[in-house]
């Protein structure tokens, strides 16, 4: 196999249909950039959840050194008796409650450093501020009110807080953006399948004095192909590197330099994920390029 | 060299049959000539042999080996055995006259070392030296055909398959062009070749394969163009 030939070739080809390699180029950079957002915001909400989503639904917050005179039954950090009191109330005498497990003020504070640590207001917490707290599993996870009912008035309980309410909108919100990036991925994705079809098409049509006689010739089918395969991956792979600078981008201006300065309480991706992000559209780019070539050159090119 | 065993081919939508089991053999180093009227079915013939299509009953058989039987994958290699040369030249416009016979070596994949010698000693053989750097637009219809019969020839085929290659020349330059297929035939390459034209059957006096209507209706060594019916 000539190397030499074969660049040269893919270099033909590439500048004979530019225009056309550009829209693919182009197309596939937008679908892989939709690809990777979506992926991101996966993250995101992975950073988000914190340590106890999905492990527990009602929190029962006792008072510590802040809530004192600002919470009605807090007259004291909460006391010994107090807890036990408490505990004994919602393991025994409260309906509905599967599990109640207790979390102190230094695990507390340990579970808020991961998960906000490097926010600023992270950064400022220390473990007074943490709150001593009883995370309770519900057989019903809507029988919330069961909870506030049982130990809501119960002297050291500061606040009784249904995580998942806190929670959810937000959410949501994240989920929808999700699902949206998703569906714009997935529509363009076809539109790129589309133009790879036509500019191999194209391509191969333009080519096809030299196809004919490397066929007569004897060149194996796979030498014939290859120059369409490698412009499609190249293509694939620009595209792929597109998409890949304009998320670093967004994560870099817009992310890092607009929106976490406003946003304190909320903890952003770092830059672990683009780790495998980046070589995942690299590599879906090339694929894709190559499988829509591939097909393209079964239905056009005479082997 | 070549064996059709009851050969039939009838192409998808048609009634009438391209070839009427048809059974012949070519031996090594012959020369044959393939004449008939349009429709007799010649192309399918040299199609046939090509593998671009398959009979629809009966064997192909080409340097011992059973054509139906040949992997898709293997095709490439079988064609490699055989040079083809066209009505219509079939050249690269935008490659000079060295590169268009290169071009048959390099897709196989042959070093350059190796295209650098071969090349321009077939380009000798076929009196073209001299004009390795010019463009097929820059040369005659003759010459363009020599070149089409170097690119041909250069990969030392075992057969040599001319679709009226003379089809597009003058008398003379088509004489100059049989004297060419003549001295490769006597290299030991077998050749066949289909053709109208007359003169060139009646001056060579080679065998001759004669076609009407998809059957087999003559073969003579040494025969003519016109036949006593």
């Amino acid at each position: 196999m000539r190397i030499q030939y074969v660049l040269q070739e893919i270099g033909h080809g590439l500048r004979r249909n530019l225009t056309m390699v550009i829209a693919v180029i182009v197309s596939t950079a937008v679908a892989l950039t939709m690809l990777g957002a979506g992926l991101l915001m996966l993250e995101q909400t992975k950073a988000m959840q914190g340590f106890w989503y999905g492990k527990v639904e009602v929190a029962v917050y006792m008072c510590n050194k802040n809530d004192v005179d600002h919470s009605p039954n807090c007259s004291s950090v909460v006391t010994a008796a107090q807890r036990q009191a408490i505990d004994d109330q919602l393991t025994h005498k409260t309906p509905y409650v599967q599990k109640v497990q207790e979390e102190t003020q230094a695990e507390a504070f340990q579970h808020y450093e991961q998960a906000y640590g490097s926010t600023a207001l992270g950064q400022t917490a220390t473990e007074q501020d943490m709150e001593d707290n009883f995370r309770v599993k519900l057989s019903d996870p809507s029988k919330y009110q069961v909870v506030q009912d049982a130990v809501g008035n119960m002297q050291g309980v500061a606040s009784v807080v249904d995580e998942q309410q806190l929670l959810q909108p937000l959410f949501t919100f994240i989920h929808i953006a999700e699902y949206s990036a998703g569906g714009v991925a997935i529509v363009m994705l076809v539109l790129a399948f589309l133009l790879i079809f036509n500019t191999v098409r194209l391509s191969a049509f333009s080519r096809r004095r030299e196809t004919g006689i490397m066929r007569l010739v004897g060149a194996s089918n796979f030498y014939i192909q290859m120059p369409f395969l490698l412009e499609g991956a190249v293509a694939g792979l620009l595209g792929g590197a597109l998409a890949s600078a304009v998320l670093i981008a967004i994560k870099a201006f817009f992310i890092d330099g607009i929106v976490a300065p406003h946003l304190s309480s909320i903890q952003f991706i770092g830059w672990r994920p683009f780790v495998f992000i980046i070589p995942l559209l690299l590599v879906v780019g090339i694929l894709m390029s190559v499988a829509a070539s591939v097909f393209t050159l079964r239905k056009y090119l005479r082997v | 060299m070549i064996s059709f065993e009851n050969v039939s081919k009838t192409y998808p939508g048609q009634e009438r049959p391209a070839l009427r089991n048809m059974s012949l053999e070519i031996e090594r180093g012959e020369f044959v000539f393939v004449i008939g009227s349009s429709g007799s079915g010649k192309s399918t013939f040299m199609r046939l042999i090509l593998r671009e299509e398959r009979p629809t009953t009966g064997r192909v058989i080409v340097a011992g080996k059973d054509l139906s039987r040949l992997s898709n994958w293997k095709l490439p290699h079988h064609r490699r055995l055989i040079g083809t040369v066209f009505q219509d030249f079939r050249l690269l416009p935008n490659k000079t006259v060295f590169q268009n016979v290169a071009f048959a070596l390099e897709v196989i994949g042959k070093p350059k070392s190796h295209l650098n010698k071969v090349v321009p000693e077939v380009i000798d053989l076929v009196g073209l030296g001299g004009k390795e750097d010019r463009l097929p637009n820059e040369l005659s219809g003759g010459e363009q055909q020599r070149v089409a019969v170097a690119r041909a020839f250069v990969n030392r085929p075992m057969v040599l398959i001319a679709d009226e290659p003379t089809g597009n020349l003058d008398p003379e330059t088509s004489v100059g062009i049989m004297k060419l297929l003549d001295r490769i035939n006597r290299t030991g390459t077998t050749v066949v070749m289909v053709t109208h034209d007359q003169a060139i059957v009646n001056q060579m006096r080679k065998r001759v394969l004669e076609l009407d209507q998809g059957t087999l209706v003559r073969d003579q060594a040494r025969g003519v163009y016109g036949y006593v019916r």
